[in-house]
């Protein structure tokens, strides 16, 4: 077995980590379109991202389309290899590992895909499709045992066993999903990925699967990576929040801080688009429109890379001020909010 | 055919063993996937005719010996006869019983035609699946060597082959691997390009994630999804074949008598079409009947191995 790896202090320590993500960075290489398909440039994707995940926790993790949650997701599976960076599971540096190793941690870290239609072989049964882990880690003396925790797995979320023998496609949407988290459970993992676990189903469904998540984390102990883009998902499930803007980490809180008390500019705007089912309130509050679209990945941002679209930058500092952000970039520590935030200026303010 | 067992009205009442229907939403009996398989191939009508066409066809041929009085060897007394009922497809100008020819003809091409089929459908589809799913140096390899022969005419390489390997001697399985060295080609380009987008699909990512094998990942994931072009190619392939062993046959590489094939036979008839048909149409014709066949069984396999296909025929 490998040595434990030593494992790097981190701003934001948790008691009883199950998963520790260091420094992750994933960059993606942009070829030219000659001959020779040089390295023209660098998609970067995820940067120099660090958390920690307790045993039994939720970590929702969220941000807009393209900001490297799904990613960083991947990348912490060892699906997509990081280009640098660590990622710590019971001592392990999940990252290094190849072949049978990383086929032992398998058994541990799992995802649930964010699309329940491309996610699951059309060609398979639901017995194969969730029976397939099993088969691959020699679970299971006999076919008819492993038939036999299909079964339950299949009873555990919610799904009538005898429909084993059909197609993914003869299911709906919220259905699938619970037969691909299913198919997650199957190993008793400890760690479980959920790329966008809702994002795909009707509101009246992710309920559903969002319960079953929480009865299940509860049942088995589970810690979540729950990646997201809708904030009152994450506001039911988490609790603990990461917020990411173009590949890092821009504020970590506890669910409440982070809701009650946002410090980073780009989370209130983020809280201030949840919409509030109450019109009168509704009308009065404040919104904070960003404007703009996300700057390329390919050529962030010198310093601090949300001014380009910070409303803070762009309304409450003057030149000198400015200077720090577009020449600094502003470490994730802790600035007198409470918790971590990668801002120069932070301030609270309750936008929700 | 009632799938759903509904609760008799008698077995409620009875006070003996009586199922526990309303502890389930309903019951639906467990129907394997052959079984389904086979359903769904039963009522594509076409296919079902076709395969029986085409087995009466190769039993027919197989037995000949035992039900029709001529074999290909004999020689009549008639010369020339046009179609009657002595000489159901008439006789060629030395005497030779022409139903007893094809017979004897379709019997080395369908073999001929199955075993090019097996053969270059198994080797191209492993070639070309190697090839999408590793991609990058491998494939551009493996590739630029396919096209490599694609560009030498096929023709000039079967004449070649069939010269020396076949050593003139004309064995029927020596020319099927003539023929396969040539046409696994292309289906290695058609499950090559179908693996370069079936490897980036997200239950492959779902399959690694969940520690699966490349093998695996090759023969239970991306396969299965592949049956559908790999099925119409290959029965393709046995039309192709059948032609390819005709042209051979024609231009003296291929099958040599006293063996006979359904393309020596419309070969050695094309001269006479125009003053004794029989001898050009019957064989032609038996070649379109395997042909048109093979691909209509092909069409059926194809639609029942597809779950998403529902579809029922009227």
């Amino acid at each position: 077995m490998t040595a434990a790896v030593e494992v790097p202090p981190t701003p934001l320590p948790s008691a009883d980590p199950v998963l520790q993500v260091r420094n992750l960075v994933k960059h993606f290489p942009v070829r030219g379109s000659g001959v020779t398909r040089r390295t023209v440039g660098e998609i970067h994707a995820v940067c120099d991202v660090s958390f920690d995940v307790a045993r039994g926790e939720t970590l929702g993790v969220v941000g807009e389309s393209g900001c490297g949650k799904s990613t960083t997701g991947r990348a912490i599976l060892n699906l997509q290899p990081a280009t640098s960076g660590q990622v710590i599971y019971d001592g392990k540096d999940v990252t290094q590992l190849t072949g049978s190793a990383l086929r032992v941690v398998r058994r541990d870290m799992q995802l649930v895909f964010q699309d329940p239609f491309a996610s699951l072989n059309p060609r398979m049964t639901v017995n194969n499709l969730v029976g397939e882990p099993l088969v691959i880690h020699h679970i299971g003396e006999s076919k008819q045992a492993r038939r036999d925790v299909v079964a339950e797995l299949l009873r555990t979320v919610g799904l009538n066993p005898e429909h084993g023998n059909r197609y993914a496609h003869e299911f709906s949407g919220g259905q699938r999903q619970r037969i691909g988290i299913a198919r997650a459970i199957a190993l008793e993992p400890k760690v479980l990925v959920l790329d966008e676990p809702v994002s795909a189903l009707d509101v009246s469904i992710q309920a559903g699967v969002v319960n079953l998540l929480e009865d299940l984390q509860d049942r088995l102990g589970l810690s979540y990576v729950f990646i997201a883009h809708d904030l009152s998902v994450v506001r039911h499930i988490a609790d603990r929040v990461a917020v990411m803007y173009l590949g890092r980490i821009v504020e970590v809180a506890t669910r409440d801080a982070l809701f009650e008390r946002p410090a980073h500019p780009y989370t209130r705007a983020l809280l201030s688009a949840i919409p509030i089912p109450d019109p009168r309130k509704e009308r009065e509050r404040r919104r904070i429109v960003l404007v703009g679209d996300v700057p390329s990945p390919a050529a962030p941002p010198s310093g601090c890379r949300f001014r380009t679209r910070c409303q803070v930058f762009r309304d409450d500092l003057n030149d000198d001020q400015r200077q720090l952000c577009i020449e600094q970039h502003p470490a994730l520590e802790e600035r007198g909010q409470g918790h971590p935030v990668s801002c120069h200026y932070a301030d609270v303010e309750r936008v929700v | 055919m009632t799938d759903v067992t509904v609760p008799k009205p008698d077995m409620i009442k009875a006070d003996g063993p009586q199922r526990d229907v309303s502890s389930r939403d309903f019951t639906v009996r467990r129907r394997s996937q052959s079984a389904l398989v086979l359903r769904r191939f039963l009522q594509h009508r076409l296919a079902v005719i076709s395969l029986v066409v085409f087995l009466v066809l190769v039993l027919l041929s197989l037995f000949a010996e035992t039900w029709w009085q001529y074999t290909s060897t004999t020689i009549t007394d008639d010369l020339s006869q046009g179609p009657s009922l002595k000489h159901p497809m008439g006789t060629d100008s030395t005497g030779h019983d022409l139903l007893a020819k094809v017979l004897a003809g379709a019997r080395v091409s369908v073999l001929v035609a199955l075993l090019v089929a097996v053969l270059s459908t198994a080797f191209g589809t492993v070639f070309g699946a190697l090839s999408g799913f590793y991609g990058g140096r491998a494939d551009t390899l493996m590739m630029r060597f396919v096209d490599l022969i694609l560009t030498v005419p096929s023709l000039a390489i079967l004449i070649t082959l069939g010269a020396t390997i076949a050593g003139g001697g004309g064995d029927p399985i020596v020319i099927a691997l003539i023929l396969a060295s040539l046409s696994w080609l292309q289906i290695a380009r058609i499950i090559r390009g179908l693996f370069l987008s079936l490897r980036e699909k997200e239950y492959v990512e779902a399959a690694r994630c969940l520690g699966a094998s490349n093998r695996r990942i090759i023969f239970r994931h991306l396969l299965p999804n592949a049956v559908g072009p790999i099925i119409v190619n290959a029965t393709i392939v046995v039309a192709v074949a059948i032609l390819a062993e005709t042209a051979l046959s024609f231009l003296g590489f291929g099958i040599k008598f006293p063996s006979t094939s359904l393309g020596l036979l419309v070969a050695e008839g094309q001269s006479a079409a125009s003053t004794r048909p029989w001898l050009f149409y019957f064989p032609g014709l038996v070649i379109v009947l395997i042909a048109l066949t093979i691909n209509f069984v092909g069409d059926g396999l194809r639609d029942a191995l597809d779950p998403q296909q529902n579809r029922v025929r009227a």
